[in-house]
């Protein structure tokens, strides 16, 4: 077990800038992997996670290359590596999982063929060895029948299936040492614990050394043994999984899963200021020393070393690590507890509304209808008061999205109504709408990358909202966007930037920005978080909390992150494939008795706690159209009960606490079936 | 897959159509017609009698498109006006040369446009790329007229080992043709070859940051497998489409370069008929070259859809 198996010394990467100067993104990095361990690297995107993993078997991307240091596998340097020894090592020693499977796989050879190919470039097997072999690897990674999946191309499987045939090809080799960079990021909640479940069954099956990197301390709390925390490139922390995420005594690590929001509190996490330096630009100090709340002066000038502490066996690069052994305590309470503004008034409401992505056929073009049996999203009702916060929930393909792009005008309805403001029919058609009615319901993306426009200054930007709703001009305007930045707490020399001058998170400011320019009443938002890291996420929800309670917003909130929706919202409902499953308060829908959809879902959340496990009751199998009829549920339910959940669509029942399911248990008997 | 196809042959079909359609319509809505056009000043009395019945210009407009269409439909493109002969005739020769210089540009162009992409890619920013991008990027800019005309200056001319201008029998054999274009191919290659290995060089570039590319150097790969394997099926999927068009375009005829070496191809015939006001033949080429068009993209869909397993298995499936 104390077998070290790679190493790493000293290690720095850097770029020559344009300017010729020579920047790193990994500063003087050093750690061990022992044999069967599972060492987590978690840090915020630029953090130099991936630059690390990579260097690990020899690889430096394009564009970037050492400038001191060595990464040891088995005592030899594989930097100093020929092209020819390293082909001996990748695949056979050292083995890699992607992050995204989808595009790791070569589409043009099938999956068969990949793995073969890894089996005869390391293993010595003859050809009817390799086949049993491959069905044997699929067996392991648990695909569904080994032998036509070896013939199918890497387009035709699920995301969760690609990531297990990336899992079986690096098997493939029987590596000493498995990477995985992000291997679950992008997949859904569900098909994510499966996977890391499975992960953590070859871990121990075949006593391979892992090194799992990923942005998601939840994911890394669920394998790892030993967690690395990287900031700025070098490491802060390092030490055994559960003191890093119990007793974390670096104030990045700190804030890091203060930032968090967890499904068993209620309420918004706190957030941390400001945002990672770029790489380059800190010539001297602490790297966190901007966003400390513990800085000292000392820090500003002197850079911290990376200290062994003997009884924690861990190492910390801060001064004043001492400090935060004793604050540790208040890991898991203070959180902002937010108010429930709504009002008993009505503003929009979704009566029977149903939505289908079906080619309109020619006659039916004619007659501007839709003809489609089964539509991707179908009879939903829903009335949403003002100043309240409506979280829709769902996995991918549960139709959150397309319900908001309906609401906002960009796509057609089939039947049902929208209704806005004492019971007026909004039209399906944007163009039909009145411009007052387009000011009063705003959207907000989840990739303010794309929706910003790069040639335009943030001043552009906002500035179109207010000409067009508003007509405003000259000082007038000018005023007014430096009064929208305030709120949006940016300064006023953000003005002249381009969104390329921003980091995400600003970026997703001036997006929530523009959106209340329009002074709108209702916003609606598409997984406005998600692309963004968990430090930068916990500020935007605070900052769209803080919004509403001043300015008394209605939100329309889509996630996939059942955490982050109980932090923001009043009220849940939960969708699978285009139908509602649950509605409820949000106390109420995170409580039980709950529809079984719901129940898979929570159980699938991972809390950043090495002591809570997820619980995988539904299979992770994929589904590609909502049922003919029955309940939407009834391909993948736990608790299925019968060809009646196939023939007849469940009833609404309404529970003690006003949360409504459809299902067709009977609600106290879910109640103690969920005990 | 076969509904697809007949679906693709139909709307090329309908596109044939519709060009026959505004040729015609064109024609028509000229002032005078191809008559008065053709004769010009000596349009009068028994000349253009003549003519216009030859012509058939006495029926109704709609009458002789149904009949003109029909007789395209057979093959058959009825009489040129200058050369007094059946345009099968004239256009025979001229489709036969065309195909010649085509092919041969052909056959040396591509594989030479994918060798050089390949190269520069794998090589990308050493010196084999900055010498052979230099050289592409540089015959790119000059006009297909000066090359040309500096091929013929220092090749003909000045060293004479070539003639300068092409001159044909109309019963020359294979290898008498050959001997005559080497000058036009080496003109026309020049631009189709480099424009076609920039392509190859971006789209291998592409795919060579691709993160499937990554995945194979980790897996262990051998660089040369890995490149022929993983990289270069992927990377010239979509040159199919860009070498159809370049195909398309030579085969209706390298306006430029067959004017400058005097070689009786499609091209010049196009600008020969335009000057002679011989608008029965304008008509036909009009049709010939918009069928090349179609059919040629055909094929590259088809082969597209054929090669790409995800476009194959979306079709299978539907
Ligand atoms: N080829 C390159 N040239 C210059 N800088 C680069 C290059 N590749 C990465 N970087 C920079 O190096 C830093 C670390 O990148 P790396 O990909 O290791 O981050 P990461 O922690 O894996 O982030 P993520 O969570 O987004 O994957 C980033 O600031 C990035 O912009
Ligand atoms: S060294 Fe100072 S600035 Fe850096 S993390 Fe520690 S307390 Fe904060
Ligand atoms: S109705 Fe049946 S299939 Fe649907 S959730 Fe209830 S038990 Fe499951
Ligand atoms: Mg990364």
């Amino acid at each position: 077990m104390n077998e070290i198996i790679e190493s790493v010394k000293n290690l720095s990467i850097g770029f020559n800038s344009q300017k010729g100067k020579q920047i790193s993104i990994l500063r003087n990095v050093s750690t061990n992997i022992k044999k069967g361990e599972t060492v987590g690297i978690v840090g915020e995107s630029g953090s130099g996670k991936s630059t690390l993993a990579l260097a690990m078997m020899g690889y430096i991307k394009q564009g970037l290359f050492p400038l001191k240091g060595e990464c040891l596998f088995k005592s030899e340097d594989l930097l100093k590596m020929s092209s020819r020894q390293l082909e001996k090592i990748r695949g056979r020693k050292i083995a890699m999982i992607p992050q995204n499977a989808g595009q790791a796989l070569t589409p043009n050879l099938k999956i068969g063929y990949q793995i073969d190919e890894a089996l005869r470039l390391h293993t010595d097997l003859n050809k009817t060895e390799r086949d049993k072999k491959i069905s044997e690897l699929l067996n392991k990674v648990r695909l569904p029948s080994p032998e036509t999946m070896a013939f199918r191309y890497p387009h035709e499987l699920s995301g969760g299936q690609q990531q297990r045939v990336a899992v079986a090809m690096a098997l493939a080799g029987k590596p000493d040492l498995l990477l995985l960079d992000e291997p679950t990021t992008g997949l859904d909640v569900t098909t994510q614990a499966h996977v890391l479940e499975l992960l953590r069954f070859i871990a121990k099956d075949t006593g391979t050394s892992m090194i799992y990197v990923s942005h998601d301390l939840g994911a890394i709390a669920q394998v790892s043994d030993r967690i690395v925390v990287m900031y700025a490139g070098e490491i802060v922390l390092e030490g055994p999984a559960r003191k890093i995420l119990k007793e974390p005594i670096h104030p990045y690590t700190y804030g890091l899963l203060k930032s968090i929001p967890k499904l068993s509190l209620a309420g918004l996490p706190d957030s941390m200021p400001g945002s990672q330096p770029q790489p380059g630009s800190i010539n001297e100090g602490c790297s966190f020393y901007d966003r400390c709340n513990l800085a000292i002066d000392h820090c500003k000038k002197n850079s911290p070393d990376l200290e062994h502490i003997k009884e924690l066996d861990t190492n910390v690069r801060c001064f004043n690590h001492k400090e935060l052994i004793n604050q540790n305590n208040n890991l898991q309470t203070s959180i902002t507890k937010k108010t429930n503004n709504s009002e008993a008034i009505e503003v929009l409401k979704l009566k029977d509304v149903s939505i289908s992505y079906a080619k309109q056929k020619f006659f039916d073009q004619l007659l501007n209808k839709i003809s489609d049996q089964n539509p991707t999203v179908k009879d939903i009702n829903i009335d949403i008061k003002k100043g309240e916060t409506i979280a829709l929930v769902g996995e991918s393909g549960s139709g959150k999205s397309t319900i908001l792009k309906s609401i906002a005008g960009l796509l057609k309805t089939k039947d049902g109504q929208i209704k806005f403001e004492n019971d007026r029919i909004l039209s399906s058609d944007l163009k039909m709408r009145n411009p007052n009615d387009l000011r009063a319901i705003q959207l907000i993306f989840q990739n303010p990358d794309e929706s910003l426009n790069p040639n335009h200054t943030v001043e552009q930007i906002l500035s179109q909202p207010l000409k067009l709703y508003f007509n405003l001009s000259g000082e007038e305007l000018k005023k007014n966007i430096i009064d929208l930045l305030k709120k949006v707490r940016l300064g006023e020399f953000y003005m002249s930037r381009y969104p390329r001058q921003l980091s995400g998170g600003e970026k997703q400011r001036v997006a929530v920005a523009r959106a209340f320019a329009a002074k709108p009443d209702i916003i609606l938002c598409d997984e406005v978080t998600s692309a963004l890291d968990v430090s930068v996420q916990a500020a935007v929800l605070n900052l769209l909390q803080q919004l509403k309670e001043d300015l008394g917003t209605t939100y329309v909130f889509v996630s996939h992150d059942l955490a982050v929706v109980r932090a923001i919202s009043d009220r849940v409902a939960v969708l699978y494939q285009g139908r509602l499953c649950e509605i409820g308060p949000s106390q109420n829908v995170y409580k039980f008795p709950s529809h079984p959809y719901t129940e898979v879902l929570l159980g699938a959340v991972l809390e950043p706690d090495p002591d809570i496990k997820p619980k995988l009751v539904a299979e992770d199998i994929v589904e590609e159209k909502p049922p003919e009829k029955g309940c939407s549920f009834q391909g993948r339910c736990p608790r299925k009960i019968g060809d009646i959940c196939n023939s007849e669509v469940p009833p609404w029942q309404i529970g003690e606490n006003g949360n409504a399911i459809r299902c067709h248990i009977n609600i106290e008997e879910l109640a103690s079936l969920q005990q | 897959m076969l509904l697809l196809i007949l679906k693709r042959i139909g709307l090329g079909l309908i596109t044939l159509f519709i060009v026959s359609l505004i040729t015609f319509v064109g024609v028509e809505v000229l002032p005078g017609d191809a008559c008065t056009t053709y004769l010009e000043r000596e349009a009068y009395g028994a000349a253009l009698d003549a003519c216009i019945k030859r012509l058939g210009l006495d029926v109704p407009a709609y009458e002789r498109y149904l009949d003109w269409a029909s007789n395209v439909a057979r093959g058959d493109f009825g009489y040129s006006l200058s050369g007094e002969m059946p345009i099968n005739e004239v256009l025979g020769p001229r489709v036969k040369n065309s195909l010649v210089l085509a092919s041969v540009s052909i056959l040396i162009g591509i594989p030479l446009a994918i060798v050089l992409g390949i190269i520069t890619a794998l090589w990308r920013d050493k010196l084999p790329d900055i010498m052979i991008s230099t050289i592409t990027i540089f015959s790119m800019t000059i006009p297909e007229f000066i090359s040309a005309t500096l091929l013929i200056l220092i090749v003909a001319i000045w060293l004479g080992w070539l003639p300068g201008i092409v001159i044909i029998p109309s019963d020359a054999t294979f290898y008498e043709l050959l001997s005559n274009i080497i000058l036009p191919v080496v003109a026309i290659s020049m631009i189709m070859t480099a424009h076609m290995a920039r392509m190859v060089r971006s789209s291998v570039i592409q795919v060579m940051a691709s993160d499937y590319v990554q995945m194979a150097i980790l897996k262990g790969v051998p660089y040369w497998k890995m490149v022929f394997r993983h990289v270069l099926p992927n990377a010239l999927l979509p040159a199919i489409n860009v070498v159809a068009l370049t195909i398309a375009w030579l085969l209706g005829g390298v306006v430029v370069t067959e004017v400058v070496f005097n070689y009786p191809g499609l091209g010049r015939l196009v600008i020969e008929s335009i000057s002679n006001r011989d608008l029965p033949v304008v008509q036909a080429l009009a049709i010939i070259l918009a069928s090349i068009y179609v059919g040629i993209n055909l094929i590259a869909d088809l082969m597209t859809l054929m090669l790409n397993p995800r476009l194959k298995s979306l079709q299978i499936r539907k």
